[in-house]
C-alpha cells in the first residue's frame, strides 16, 4: 500500500472510532457496552494475547547461542572484557538488558550516515533516541497516575507522581509535564514517518496506526481535562467497579470520556496482534539476552541431529596412492 | 601520499528512496549484482539442498526459474519448519517496529542506494510473506498491514537481496531488539534451498570441500605442495629451512585455518607466517589435509550443511588424537567456531582443555570448545616475552586495522589483535570509531559473495569501509590495512585497488613473522614478500 493509503486507512480508522464512541456516549442504554463491556474486552483480549505470544516465544527453541558481541571477549585474563556489551556471566546478560530495555542503549548508539563529496559522513543523532524514550517514559508515568482511579485509597507514590508531573504548576487543573512530553514525543515519531524519505519508503499501515491511535488517546486525554470537563466522581465510581468486578454505569458522563476509553480500549485489544509486542519481545530477543559463552560452556540445542560427515576412511580411499607419494601419512597401506 | 582516484569525488550515492510502494514494483535484477546460480551437474555429489534431484538449468535472465512444480509448498513447508525450530526467527519476524535505526548501516546501502538493501528492507522481504502466508492479519488484511504472497516475483526479489546481504551483522548492533539480519538472511537462505536456489560461487565450494577437505578442491599432495611452495620463499628471505608435518598421529595441537590462504596472495603471506611462528616454538602440531579448511561455506546453505562441513574439524582431532585445536585468522570460520561448532558436535570430552605448552596458560574460554584463535594465542606469547620481535623491520609500514565483521561481532576478539600488532609494528593507526570495533564494515564480499560476476556488488559494499580507510590513509600515510580473515584478504585487495590504490592488505600473522627473530635466521635484508626491509644495517 502507498503512503496515502496508509494514512489514510490508519487515520480513518481511529477517526471512526471517536465518531461511534462519541455517538454512542451520548445514548445511555449503550453507555454501558462502551464504559463496561469494551474495557473489559479489550482487557481480556490483551492480557491471553499478550501471555499467548510470549508463552508462544518462549516455547520456542534456541538453538544457537548467537547474540551479536558489541565489546571485548572474556579471554587472557590482563584483557579487560566488556561485561555488559559482551557479557560472559548471568549477571552481566541481566546488566545488557537493564541498559537495552530501560535505556534504550542500542538506539542510543545511533548515528546518521550521509553522503558529502564522495564520502560518507557520520553525523550524531540522538533524536530518535530522545523521542522514543520521552515517549515511553511519559506514556508509562501516565499509565501509572490513571492507578489513581482504580486504588482506593489512592497510594501516596501516585500522589508523589501527580506532584512532581505537576511541578510546573500551569493553569487549573495543573498542566502534567508527560502529556506535553507524550504528545510532543508521538507527533515528532509521526512526522520524522511522513517526512524523512526513508521512513516513509519503510513505514506501514501498522505504524501509523498506533501512532494515530496514541495521539487520539493523549489529545482526548487533555480535552478532558481542560476543555470538556467530565464528571471525575462519576468517572472514578465506573473505574473503581471495573477494577473491583463489581461494574456500575454512574449517570452523566461526557462523551469525550467514551471517546478516551474507545481508544484505549482499542490499543489494548491490537496490542497482541501488532509490532506493539516488541514490548514483550525485546526480553526474549536470542541477539542479546544469550551470555557469549560457547567456548567455555556446550550449549545445548533440543533439535540437534547426527550428519553425515563425509569420513576420512573414504577420503583417503580416495587420494591413497597421491598421499603416499607425496609422503601424507596413511591409514591403511 | 595517497591519491585519491578521480572517480571518487564525483562519486554521489543517493540515499532518497523513490516514492511509491516498493512491493507493487517487479524485481529488476542488474549484472554485476547478483551471483551466478548454482549448476546441477556440479552438485551431484553433495546430497542435499540442491537441484540434483531434478537437475534443472536455471538462467537469471529467463523469465522462468526453472522451478519445481510444488515450489511455494515447499517453501512454505519449510519456512514453517524453521520458524518452529528457531526463537530468533519468529520473534525477529514479529517485533520490528520499523524506526530506521537499521537503514542507514549496510554497507551494501550505503554504498549503492538501493533501497531494498536497507536492512529493514531485506527483513521485510521476507517478513511480507510471513504476514500474509502465517498470521491471520496478514491472510485478513492484505498489503494494507504490510502482508502479500508468495508469488514469483516476490521469490525473485528475495533471492536477489539474500545475496546481497554479507551476514556481518552490523544492523544489529544499532537494533533497539537486536534484530539479526544475518538470521534472517540465513533462514531466507536456507528456505530457498530448498528449491536449489543457491548460488555457483558457495554451492561449488561446498561440493569440492566435502570431497577433498577445502573449498579450492586441492588434493592432499597439491595442499602439501603449496606449503612446501611458501617453504623455499621462506628459506629465500628468512634463511631457514624446515618441514611442517601433515596428519601427523600424536601431535599436541592440530592447526586449522581457511585454505584460501594456502593458495592465494596475500594470505599465503600469512601462511608463511604461521609455519615461521610455529617452527620458531618448536610447536608439536600438525596440519591436516583432510581437514583443510577452517571456513564453512555450508553456512552460507543450511545449518545441516555447516554441520557436515565443520565437522571433519572434531573428526580429525580425534582421529590423530591431538591434545586441542589452534585456529587460523579466519572470520565466518570464527563466527561458526564461536557460536555453533560445540552445540553441533559436543561435548567434545576425546580433547584436553587447552593450555600454551610455550607458556602454559590455560585458555578457560576455550574450556569446552577445546578451540583458540591464532590471536589470543600470540597476544598470550607476546605478554609473556616469548617472542624476540624487531617491530623496526615493518617501519616501511603504516599500519590501520581491519575488524573482521564475525571475529568482532560474534566473538568480541578486539584487543588480541590490537595488542599484537602494536608490539610487532611502530605506526599502527586506528580508522574513525563509527567503522571499527563492534561497528566494523564488512570488506563488501562476505558470506560466499566474493565471486567475480558481482563485483559491482562487491565495490559498492565495500565502500565505506575503503572510504573510511582513506581517511587515514590520507590523514597519516597509512599503506597498509591488516585484518584477520581469509575473505579479507581476497576481497580487501581488489576493493583497495579500485578506492586505495596506494594501500595494502596483510593478515596479521604475516605482521608478526616479519618482526620475529628466529634462531638461527640469516640476516633478514627482505621481507616475506619479497621486499627489501630498509631498517636493516649489516652487523659491524
Amino acid at each position: 500500500m502507498g503512503v496515502k493509503v496508509s494514512l489514510s486507512v490508519s487515520l480513518g480508522v481511529v477517526l471512526a472510532i471517536v465518531v461511534v464512541a462519541l455517538v454512542g456516549g451520548e445514548v445511555s442504554t449503550l453507555q454501558p457496552v462502551f464504559g463496561i463491556f469494551v474495557p473489559y474486552a479489550a482487557f481480556v483480549i490483551f492480557l491471553v494475547g499478550f501471555i499467548y505470544r510470549v508463552v508462544d516465544w518462549g516455547r520456542s527453541p534456541v538453538p544457537y547461542r548467537i547474540p551479536t558481541t558489541c565489546g571485548q571477549q572474556k579471554t587472557l585474563p590482563w584483557i579487560k572484557q566488556n561485561k555488559i556489551e559482551n557479557p560472559s556471566s548471568t549477571l552481566g546478560v541481566i546488566g545488557r538488558m537493564i541498559l537495552e530495555v530501560f535505556a534504550f542503549r542500542s538506539l542510543f548508539r545511533h548515528t546518521k550516515a550521509e553522503m558529502a563529496s564522495g564520502n560518507i559522513v557520520y553525523g550524531a543523532s540522538k533524536w530518535i533516541w530522545l523521542g522514543a524514550i520521552l515517549f515511553h517514559y511519559s506514556f508509562l508515568i501516565i499509565a501509572v497516575r490513571h492507578l489513581r482511579l482504580f486504588l482506593e485509597p489512592v497510594p501516596f507514590f501516585i500522589n508523589g507522581l501527580d506532584l512532581v508531573d505537576g511541578m510546573f504548576q500551569i493553569g487549573a487543573p495543573t498542566l502534567y509535564l508527560t502529556d506535553l512530553l507524550l504528545i510532543g514525543a508521538v507527533s515528532y515519531l509521526l512526522v520524522r514517518r511522513l517526512i524523512v524519505p526513508k521512513m516513509r519508503y519503510i513505514s506501514l499501515a501498522n505504524d501509523y496506526f498506533p501512532l494515530f491511535l496514541i495521539l487520539g488517546i493523549g489529545i482526548s486525554g487533555v480535552l478532558m481535562r481542560f476543555f470538556i470537563r467530565v464528571d471525575i466522581v462519576s468517572v472514578k465510581e465506573l473505574t473503581m467497579g471495573l477494577a473491583t468486578l463489581h461494574p456500575v454505569m454512574p449517570e452523566g458522563i461526557g462523551a469525550i470520556f467514551f471517546v478516551h476509553v474507545a481508544l484505549i480500549s482499542t490499543l489494548f485489544a491490537y496490542f497482541p496482534f501488532s509490532k506493539l509486542m516488541h514490548a514483550g519481545g525485546v526480553f526474549l530477543s536470542p541477539g542479546r539476552n544469550l551470555a557469549n559463552t560457547n567456548r567455555a560452556k556446550m550449549h545445548v540445542n533440543p533439535w540437534e541431529y547426527p550428519v553425515k560427515i563425509h569420513p576420512y576412511e573414504d577420503y583417503e580411499d580416495e587420494f591413497r596412492e597421491k598421499m603416499k607419494e607425496a609422503g601424507i601419512p596413511v591409514e591403511r597401506e | 601520499m595517497a591519491k585519491n582516484p578521480e572517480y571518487y569525488e564525483s562519486l554521489n550515492i543517493d540515499y532518497k528512496p523513490p516514492r511509491g510502494n516498493w512491493m507493487d514494483r517487479p524485481v529488476d535484477i542488474k549484472k554485476g549484482i547478483y551471483c551466478y546460480p548454482a549448476r546441477p551437474v556440479v552438485l551431484e555429489n553433495v546430497g542435499m539442498n540442491d537441484r540434483s534431484d531434478w537437475g534443472k538449468y536455471w538462467v537469471i535472465e529467463d523469465e522462468d526459474w526453472e522451478l519445481p512444480d510444488d515450489w511455494k509448498e515447499r517453501f512454505l513447508n519449510k519456512m514453517r519448519d524453521m520458524l518452529g525450530k528457531y526463537r530468533t526467527f519468529k520473534i525477529y519476524m514479529d517485533i520490528c517496529v520499523r524506526c530506521g535505526a537499521c537503514a542507514d548501516k549496510c554497507h551494501y546501502f550505503l554504498g549503492s542506494g538501493d533501497p531494498l538493501n536497507m536492512p529493514v528492507m531485506r527483513a521485510e522481504l521476507l517478513r511480507s510473506i510471513y504476514r500474509g502466508e502465517f498470521t491471520k492479519t496478514g491472510k485478513m488484511l492484505g498489503s494494507l498491514v504490510g502482508a502479500r504472497k508468495l508469488t514469483k516475483n516476490a521469490l525473485k526479489q528475495l533471492w536477489y537481496y539474500m545475496f546481497q546481504c554479507s551476514e556481518c551483522r552490523r544492523c544489529s548492533v544499532f537494533c533497539p531488539y537486536g534484530i539479526d539480519t544475518a538470521e534472517i538472511t540465513i533462514m531466507g537462505r536456507e528456505i530457498m534451498n530448498e528449491l536449489g536456489m543457491n548460488i555457483a560461487w558457495v554451492q561449488e565450494s561446498v561440493s569440492k570441500c566435502i570431497h577433498t577437505g577445502n573449498h579450492l578442491g586441492l588434493q592432499p599432495q597439491a595442499y602439501k605442495e603449496c606449503l612446501d611452495a611458501m617453504m623455499y620463499d621462506i628459506e629465500d628471505n628468512v634463511g631457514i629451512s624446515f618441514e611442517p608435518t601433515f596428519n601427523r598421529k600424536g601431535a599436541e595441537i592440530l592447526f586449522v585455518t581457511p585454505s584460501g590462504d594456502v593458495f592465494a596472495d596475500p594470505g599465503i603471506f600469512t601462511l608463511a607466517g604461521y609455519l615461521m611462528l610455529f617452527e620458531h616454538l618448536g610447536l608439536d602440531y600438525t596440519w591436516s589435509t583432510y581437514a583443510s579448511e577452517g571456513g564453512d561455506f555450508g553456512y552460507f546453505t543450511a545449518n545441516e550443511m555447516a554441520k557436515r562441513m565443520n565437522g571433519k574439524i572434531y573428526a580429525e582431532a580425534k582421529r590423530l588424537g591431538v591434545k586441542w585445536i589452534l585456529g587460523g585468522e579466519c572470520g565466518h570460520m570464527w563466527r561458526v567456531l564461536n557460536q555453533y561448532m560445540t552445540t553441533w558436535h559436543g561435548p567434545i570430552n576425546f580433547l584436553e582443555e587447552p593450555v600454551s605448552p610455550i607458556t602454559g596458560t590455560k585458555f578457560e574460554n576455550a574450556k569446552a570448545h577445546k578451540m583458540v584463535h591464532i590471536m589470543e594465542f600470540v597476544a598470550d606469547l607476546i605478554k609473556h616475552n616469548k617472542l624476540k620481535l624487531d617491530p623496526s623491520r615493518n617501519d616501511h609500514l603504516k599500519v590501520t586495522y581491519h575488524d573482521s565483521c564475525n571475529p568482532a561481532r560474534a566473538m568480541g576478539l578486539l584487543e588480541e589483535p590490537r595488542y599484537v600488532i602494536k608490539n610487532v609494528c611502530n605506526n599502527f593507526y586506528e580508522m574513525p570509531e563509527n567503522t571499527i570495533r563492534e561497528q566494523t564494515y564488512c570488506c563488501g564480499s562476505g558470506s560466499g559473495l566474493n565471486a567475480s560476476e558481482n563485483m559491482e556488488l562487491r565495490l559498492r559494499g565495500g565502500f565505506p569501509r575503503q572510504n573510511a580507510l582513506r581517511y587515514v590513509a590520507d590523514k597519516y600515510g597509512v599503506n597498509m590495512m591488516a585484518c584477520i580473515c581469509a575473505i579479507d584478504r581476497a576481497a580487501l585487495p581488489p576493493a583497495a585497488q579500485y578506492w586505495n590504490p596506494d594501500v595494502g592488505v596483510t593478515g596479521v600473522t604475516e605482521l608478526v613473522a616479519n618482526a620475529l627473530i628466529m634462531e638461527g635466521e640469516g640476516p633478514r635484508t627482505h621481507n616475506l614478500r619479497g621486499f627489501e626491509i630498509a631498517t636493516w644495517e649489516p652487523e659491524p
